[in-house]
């Protein structure tokens, strides 16, 4: 075994980018696990001398039906745009635009990107204005005497389209990587024995791309915990609290209600949900063909 | 995996944060006063305002600056905004324009200052301000945080042709809860194409929805309190609440009102329901006396004849009981900041800011009722606002929201009990769920059944 490297060789270089992470990611994290733990608030005398309150914020979040829901809401997004969604979109479009014409994979590449490219905030009125009542897909759809208000009667719907449509191209850039590292020759030896295209895929390219699989659906996965501006902005939670996820359950009791203890206990909540996702994949990734 | 999990933590933490720090400017610094104001397109008046009184400010105290510092946002954001402002002092405003309900909860935090011993020496103060609308800025500590700019009633605007059309009087005056409700189910008979009425509503309406419609409500019941002053203690659970969200089923119910889409689309109330109004779409609508800002030329929704077109009443109490109508006030108010550098330079400001002259205009410009003996005679309020001496007459049996610094958070409370009531819940279960709310934010030995 090699020894490690003398200290004073790698701590230079490194100290700046550890004050930084210290300050603003370690730091923030503790007055989180802090705050969590106090009954702070944005106003009113709790403002000026938080009190230790114990696991008070815990326990009324555990008993919360507010928290339930909004941890299931978390889950149904989650699982409906990230993991089926975006993951399952990005890797047929990579598997199909595979071995493709130039323009075409530019064209489709393209459009797909462009979602991407473009601000949360941007991204979230431009479906805003497709979904609303006075919007797009209802001019379109009141042709055929269908239209709705789409926010109201299907928000989580809204928001999972959302989702998928600005997320997908993460997943079919890291597919496509992906798909171009496959050896052609175990694919075309697959297809010498007779195997169809969904054969081939399903036994040869996929265990091959199994890691990048994994990863990406981490990635993703942590990412879409984590959406806040996109459904703020589409519904705000609503209506009736039918999207309201836990970023946005923790937006409101922190700052719509101003109870930044309970806010945080939420924070740390979502933690370990993100915590029990990730736990999932590596465990998956462990488990060799 | 930890370092992703770490990754989560950072975007949990990032969204957790008040993101109080890159500051420097203003507090500490005595040259310096930062002037923090609500500005949106549905508020256009206040920053007109600030201008002009910065202007004159600076002239007659040279040296000192008056930085504006104007937040872009809805009403129900701005409280928010302000407050993580006011947690460093690095950020906190020197002066800052805040609602008369919240006066007491930042003054319990401690975010604004005491200026008692300044007004004492303002004749103004001592001489013009009305004692009553002086309540607005005094906390439960007896020192006073803040100045009234202006006050407000509550009623009942109506549209007098569609009420001829309907075949009810264009003298309307509701004796009970259901008067209201059968105007509103006529003109939803007679008028397809006409919104019966319009009441604050949903979680965007926050505040508004709990002062403007449940304690409105609740105090024309024989509950009549929310707060008990003589025990000491909030009226929770009671029997007129369940009845005010009672009255709210109904009205959703029967789609007597805005619908629950509407009710929860964040800029419905602020932009298309006065539009309504003004295209004579709408019924009536129960609401405060400051419309006339929104009708004016260059207002949200402009309407020539308003005056001519438009009615107002009182709101009724249920069955009738005495007094026979329920009016609220509240109103906005200028205070100082705690951790201010130059406490002088800021009171100064806002004794310009409300001179006679500016506090008319002020008044003039948001259809607010004056705060100051002299500004009630001006005869530009109601040139303006024909309506100003109706809502003016309410003051007199006004009542005030429970001057405490548990309030917003029982309001809050409110709020959630009549969103779950807006999209179809049961106002027996939403009363109960907010009863424990209150208990779980004032204390369970603070509270009396009613």
């Amino acid at each position: 075994m090699r020894r490690a490297p003398r200290f004073g060789v790698w701590l230079p270089p490194l100290a700046p980018s550890i004050v930084l992470l210290g300050l603003f990611v370690a730091g923030p994290i503790m007055w989180c696990f802090y705050a969590a733990f106090t009954n702070s608030a944005l106003s009113g005398i709790a403002a000026r001398r938080p009190k230790f309150v114990g696991l008070d914020n815990f326990t009324t979040a555990f008993t919360s039906s507010d928290v339930a829901s909004s941890l299931w809401l978390t889950v149904v997004f989650v699982l409906l745009s990230a993991v089926l969604g975006q993951n399952g979109l990005g890797i047929l479009l990579a598997v199909f635009l595979q071995h493709r014409g130039k323009l075409l994979r530019g064209v489709v590449g393209t459009v797909v990107v462009a979602a991407w490219v473009l601000p949360e905030v941007v991204a979230a009125f431009a479906i805003y204005a497709f979904l609303n009542a006075g919007g797009t897909l209802n001019e379109v759809l009141g042709w055929f005497g269908l239209g709705q208000n789409w926010l109201y009667t299907a928000p989580m719907l809204a928001v999972v389209l959302a989702n998928v449509w600005r997320g997908t191209a993460f997943s079919m850039l890291v597919y496509q990587a992906a798909l171009s590292e496959v050896p052609s020759d175990l694919v075309e030896a697959a297809e010498v024995d007779g195997a169809g295209p969904v054969g081939r895929f399903w036994h040869v390219v996929l265990p091959v791309i199994r890691r990048t699989v994994v990863t990406n659906l981490m990635l993703i996965t942590l990412q879409t915990l984590g959406v806040f501006g996109l459904i703020y902005v589409l519904t705000a939670g609503g209506p009736d609290n039918r999207t309201r996820t836990l970023p946005l359950l923790m937006y409101e009791q922190a700052f719509k209600f101003g109870q930044i203890g309970y806010g945080t206990a939420i924070a740390l909540v979502l933690l370990v949900l993100g915590a029990v996702f990730s736990l999932v994949y590596i465990r998956s990734l462990r488990a060799e063909v | 995996m930890r370092a992703r999990t770490i990754a989560a933590g950072l975007a949990v933490a990032a969204l957790t944060l008040p993101l109080a720090g890159c500051g420097g400017d203003s507090a500490g610094d005595a040259k310096t006063i930062k002037i923090v104001y609500r500005n949106y397109s549905d508020f256009p008046q206040m920053d007109t305002f600030m201008k002009a009184v910065k202007k004159e400010f600076e002239a007659a105290n040279p040296g000192v600056t008056a930085q504006l510092t104007p937040v872009s946002s809805l009403d129900s954001d701005y409280l928010a905004k302000v407050q993580l402002m006011q947690r460093s002092p690095s950020t906190a405003p020197d002066v800052l324009f805040e609602d008369s309900f919240n006066v007491n909860a930042d003054a319990a935090a401690g975010y604004l200052l005491p200026i008692d011993d300044y007004l004492a020496k303002w004749s103004d103060w001592n001489s013009q301000f009305i004692p009553t609308t002086k309540q607005a800025g005094k906390a439960t500590d007896g020192k006073t945080y803040a100045v009234p700019m202006g006050t407000d009633s509550r009623g009942l605007w109506f549209n007098k042709d569609i009420f001829a059309k309907a075949g009810l009087p264009t003298d309307w005056q509701p004796k009970t809860w259901n008067d209201v409700l059968d105007a509103a189910r006529r003109i939803k008979q007679t008028q397809p194409g006409v919104e019966p009425m319009y009441m604050p509503l949903g979680k965007p309406a926050a505040e508004a929805m709990s002062m403007q419609s449940l304690e409105m409500l609740l105090y024309g019941t024989d509950t009549k309190n929310l707060y008990d002053e003589k025990a000491g203690k909030w009226v929770a659970p009671s029997k007129g609440f369940q009845d005010a969200l009672g009255f709210v089923d109904t009205v959703m119910k029967e789609n007597l009102a805005q619908t629950p889409a509407q009710a929860e689309d964040t800029q419905w109330a602020q932009t298309q329901m006065p539009l309504l109004m003004s295209q004579g779409k709408l019924g009536f609508m129960m609401d405060g006396g400051w419309y006339a800002r929104y009708w004016e030329d260059g207002g949200v929704a402009p309407f020539p004849n308003w005056s001519k077109t438009l009615g107002t009443t009182t709101f009724p109490t249920q069955h009738g009981q005495a007094p026979g109508k329920v009016t609220l006030s509240g109103g906005w108010t200028l205070a100082v900041g705690a951790s201010t550098g130059n406490a002088d330079a800021s009171v100064k400001f806002i004794e310009t800011a409300m001179n006679k002259e500016n506090s008319a205009s002020i008044d003039v410009a948001c259809s607010w009722l004056p705060v100051r003996e002299d500004v009630k005679a001006d005869p530009r309020l109601a040139q303006k606002d024909p309506t100003e001496p109706f809502w003016s007459s309410l003051v007199s049996f006004t009542r005030y929201r429970p001057t405490l610094s548990e309030y917003p958070q029982v309001s809050n409370a409110m709020d959630v009990a009549g969103d779950s009531v807006v999209n179809g819940g049961d106002p027996a279960q939403a009363a109960q769920k907010w009863a424990q709310d209150v208990a779980k934010a004032v204390g369970s030995d603070k509270v009396t059944a009613g």
